[in-house]
């Protein structure tokens, strides 16, 4: 942690929600996210104005990204509001390809004299570095798409609807929590639209209008008695999906083990922090685990962040080959690995998928920040190693010469590189409910939620935790569980995977801020799985007494 | 040009503070210049150069506040920006919780600005990358590294008088070497206000020589172990800890600061008596601000004294609830050491751990400030006073609280993060299992 985190800290309780500042833009009045902003056919103007200096400035490749991030946060404690935010941020990055070395730079000065700085500047870049460039950007082949658009698929915007209406759902939220046994709550509300208009040289010019969603809170239930505190967090996933996620439709809701509600694709945020306030109530007396070998039971809420952390990250390509070795690390997935094609990443049963095509998710675009159009693609099939996750100036590293389109730039002042699409396990393809994977445990735990979690920097050896742990002893919940981690190592853990529910039981979970590079960008990207059953992991008892 | 000078930076303030019809308007003024270089697999990846400048502007109508900020700084536009604030203050709900600005306050000077470091240009930073590329071509080991450095200036004036400006330079380097047998890792961070203290080849060589030394790592049973933590393993653990030096959430019954039956550890003693840590934005290897984005000043300041907790920080708000003073969180840490130097520390060991590093640190349980996370880029042996060999890296599940009890040796102290730790020698220390990554 770096000294300027100690003072973000400053002030801030526990549970209090970090926004990272990369996100924020100028502050601007709530009517202003509903300006319609620059029209498509003066960013195409603007858009050649940056291919055209590029070209006769010698660049043999330029792409132009304008964009326009609107973003809006509500954060509340218990009956307070703490803050409503909303920002704005517009300009245009251009990329070029000059003596076969990248350049990048960008303005907020959208404008033809702004636009022709910033691109001569990458120009220049280019120039100078391909004095140190050992080997030439080799780029794969693209299609000219022409004029095309993509939206995510939204029915209700954020935009649209009155933060008072926001306000009163999160504070109806708090109130139910209190009312349950909390003695504190902290709710927030993430709101993102990404208006996106890429160019290139190769021909294409793509309109894209982004929507991504996340609503969430902390119950905090305390025993002062005791010195005890604990803590449940919101069974909610972040989303690509509109406000309609807020709706709490009951037909998107399944009946979970325990009486816990999962979500699928609609969010009942009153109902979640009703039950919230009575789990974490009911961990302070919960009983602490036996530390030992149990079949675990992982609910996808939480499976989602395990898939993220040893299959999203180990098979990001730039990592496999030492790009981020500084940073986030290299990864045990190596090439000759990939290359012997007999590779047992999981069991038989185990297929992950890349896709940011899938709806509803975090990474669905129509087209990446390269103007690729995006795919589903295979990492891992039947159990074996398959593919990574590339991009244009990296497929011809791993023989393919087709872009996976998973590149991506937090904002049009950061340059676009690789970035993990959503990675997700399929479903069992037989019928298979969790009610059924219950009965079938002898000795377990099941785990719902988001917790604790750690993995290093080869992606082998992990320690997870969850928001709520219950005890499966032959065939049934016997009660709640406290101080569980597991501790595992990626490919043993995977190999154990003996069963999968069904597509009934599919659901996705995500992240808003991966952090990846140097300086450090962000990107939200989802993972769906169904709930799955692992053999004999190693649970800790994470308890101590000071 | 993002860096004003004091009157510059004076007179675009006052000047949007002339347009304020609130009944209080706070703006903050900064901007700073910085690049970086990137590189791995023994070549630069990437290289960049960026110019900020923001004012934000603060408006109140009684309890009800609006911020917005803008990058350009004539008249309309000033003019422009308070209008913003303000028509955002009464459209926002009232916050209970809502502090009046302060008035006139008085400052140290700081000591944070270095004209060496504001004159960084391109050629000093490729001639950096430069410096851990060519010794590790010639090692056969690849560099895989990062360098950033930053000059700017931050100011704040209100309505009611208050008036401060700072002027500070940064620089941050940090490279990972790794071997190309692909067994060995090596690491190592600077971090200076004033480059003229930065050697790029003596650092490089620090984690060079890592590398090489931790190749073929043997693996021995997790369990607990003395180790001797490097400042840059000591100091994520440490500075996890002082995030619940917080009076708020230690009254509120929700921090590892809370006490059992109520009320908070503020006067005990929760660590070895040898444990005494401060802050001081005016000590010269570790200068920092001296005041805050609020105004407050920030003076010296004991934090742990003889192991007993000495102050924690109060916001302004819980100040006044509890008819306390506020206590501003501090801009930097200091812990106080010793006169052993890192050999001395493996000297005196009979058997135990030397780690340079921990990683992806997350917290585990709040209540007792339980975390895990591993040991990376070079964790070695040590057997009778000497460095046997490497050993594979671990997961530990450990609390800085039985860290910080358990001390057996201070060390010298160094500059890590902008924050002065010293090398530490603490007995059993739990590491929970071993992880095949290097």
């Amino acid at each position: 942690m770096k000294r300027r985190d100690f003072i973000q800290y400053a002030g801030l309780g526990t549970g209090a929600l970090m926004v990272p500042s990369l996100l924020m833009g100028n502050n601007i009045p709530v009517e202003a996210l509903l300006n319609p902003g620059m029209d498509v056919i003066t960013k195409k103007l603007l858009a050649d104005v940056a291919l055209n200096t590029a070209k006769s400035a010698g660049a043999t490749y330029a792409d132009a990204r304008i964009g326009r991030y609107l973003n809006q946060y509500v954060f509340t404690r218990e009956d307070k509001v703490q803050n409503v935010v909303n920002t704005e941020s517009f300009g245009i990055g251009v990329r070029v390809i000059a003596n076969g070395t990248w350049g990048f730079a960008s303005t907020n000065n959208v404008t033809e004299d702004g636009i022709k700085k910033a691109t001569m500047q990458a120009v220049a870049i280019a120039k100078a570095n391909s004095k140190i460039q050992k080997e030439p950007v080799k780029l794969a082949p693209v299609p000219s798409y022409g004029e095309v658009s993509w939206k995510t698929p939204i029915k209700k915007d954020f935009k649209t609807v009155p933060v008072s209406e926001k306000v009163d759902l999160l504070l109806t939220a708090n109130a139910a929590a209190m009312e349950n046994g909390a003695n504190f709550v902290n709710s927030a509300l993430f709101m993102v639209n990404e208006q996106k208009y890429f160019a290139s040289t190769e021909g294409s010019y793509i309109d894209q209008d982004i929507h991504r969603i996340w609503p969430t809170f902390g119950v905090t239930a305390i025993d002062r008695s005791a010195g005890k505190f604990k803590s449940r967090q919101a069974m909610s996933a972040p989303m690509g999906m509109g406000y309609e996620y807020m709706d709490g439709l009951d037909s998107e809701k399944i009946a979970g083990p325990a009486g816990l509600n999962l979500y699928r694709n609609s969010y009942d945020m009153v109902e979640d922090a009703t039950l919230a306030a009575k789990q974490a109530k009911e961990k302070l007396t919960a009983k602490s685990v036996d530390a030992g070998k149990y079949d675990l039971v992982l609910e996808p809420n939480h499976l989602g962040l395990t898939i993220h952390e040893s299959v999203g990250h180990p098979l990001e390509l730039d990592r496999v080959l030492g790009y981020e070795a500084n940073y986030a690390g290299t990864s045990f997935a190596t090439i000759d690995k990939w290359k012997t094609k007999s590779f047992k990443y999981g069991s038989d049963i185990v297929n992950l998928v890349a896709d940011k095509t899938e709806v509803g998710s975090l990474g669905a675009v129509g087209y990446d920040d390269e103007g690729v159009k995006t795919k589903k693609w295979d990492l891992v099939r039947n159990g074996i190693l398959t593919n990574y996750q590339a991009i244009r100036d990296q497929v011809h590293m791993i023989d393919q010469n087709e872009s996976h389109g998973c590149c991506y730039a937090q904002s049009w002042n950061d340059v676009q590189f690789q970035r993990m699409p959503n990675v997700s396990l399929e479903a069992g393809k037989e019928k298979y409910s969790i009610n059924d994977m219950i009965k079938d445990v002898e000795k377990g735990i099941y785990i719902a939620g988001r917790g604790s979690y750690s993995i290093d920097q080869q992606r082998y050896n992990f320690q997870f935790g969850g928001t709520v742990y219950y005890e499966i002893k032959n065939g049934e919940i016997v009660g709640m569980l406290d101080d569980v981690a597991y501790q595992s190592n990626t490919k043993e853990f995977w190999n154990s995977c003996v069963k999968i529910c069904d597509k009934d039981d599919y659901r996705i979970f995500g992240s808003f801020f991966d952090g990846k590079g140097q300086p450090p960008q962000i990107s939200a990207v989802s993972h769906g799985s169904s709930t799955s059953r692992f053999n004999d992991v190693n649970v800790i008892n994470t308890g101590r007494t000071i | 040009m993002a860096i004003y000078t004091k009157e510059e930076a004076r007179q675009i303030m006052e000047k949007a503070l002339s347009f304020s019809t609130a009944d209080a308007c706070e703006v903050n003024l900064s901007g700073s210049e910085s690049g970086n270089i990137r590189y791995a697999r023994n070549t630069v990846s990437t290289s960049g150069h960026r110019s900020n400048q923001t004012l934000v502007v603060q408006s109140n109508f009684g309890k009800k506040s609006g911020t917005a900020t803008i990058d350009e700084f004539d008249d309309i536009s000033l003019k422009k920006v308070v209008e913003r604030a303000e028509e955002l203050a009464n459209l926002s709900p009232e916050n209970p919780e809502f502090m009046d600005i302060l008035g006139p306050q008085s400052y140290d000077d700081a000591v944070t600005f270095s004209e060496a470091t504001s004159k960084i240009s391109p050629d000093y930073r490729a001639e950096v990358a430069a410096s851990s590329i060519n010794p590790a071509v010639s090692k056969d080991v690849t560099a895989a590294g990062f360098f950033n450095d930053s000059s700017g200036f931050t100011a704040m004036m209100n309505s009611k008088g208050l008036f401060a400006y700072n002027k500070s330079t940064s620089s941050n380097f940090t490279v990972t070497m790794r071997s190309n047998d692909g067994t060995g890792s090596g690491w190592v961070t600077r971090d200076y206000n004033d480059i003229s203290k930065f050697d790029a080849v003596e650092a490089s060589n620090v984690a060079i020589d890592k590398a090489i030394m931790s190749r073929k790592a043997k693996a021995i049973e997790p369990g607990k172990y003395t180790v001797i933590l490097e400042p840059a393993a000591s100091i994520g653990l440490l500075q996890n800890m002082f995030r619940s030096f917080n009076a708020r959430t230690a009254d509120e019954g929700r921090s590892f600061m809370s006490k059992e039956g109520g009320g908070t550890k503020l006067g005990e003693k929760i660590v070895d008596e040898r444990i005494n840590i401060w802050s001081d934005p005016l000590h010269p290897e570790v200068p920092a601000s001296t005041w805050n984005g609020q105004g407050q000043p920030i003076k010296k300041m004991n934090w742990v004294e003889n192991g007993v907790v000495k102050n924690l920080s109060y916001g302004r708000y819980w100040a006044k609830e509890k008819g306390v003073d506020p206590v501003p969180f501090p801009s930097n840490a200091i812990m106080g050491g010793g006169d052993a130097s890192l050999e001395d520390l493996i000297k005196s060991t009979r058997k135990g751990i030397l780690v340079t590093r921990l990683w992806y640190i997350r917290g585990v349980d709040p209540q007792t400030l339980l975390y895990t996370g591993l040991t990376r880029d070079g964790t070695f042996y040590i057997e009778n006073g000497k460095i046997k060999h490497p050993v594979k890296n671990f997961r530990f599940n450990e609390s800085p609280i039985i860290m910080l009890n358990n001390l057996e040796t201070l060390g010298k102290q160094v500059r890590i993060n902008g924050n002065l730790i010293p090398y530490m020698k603490v007995r059993d220390f739990t590491f929970t299992s071993l992880s095949d990554a290097v």
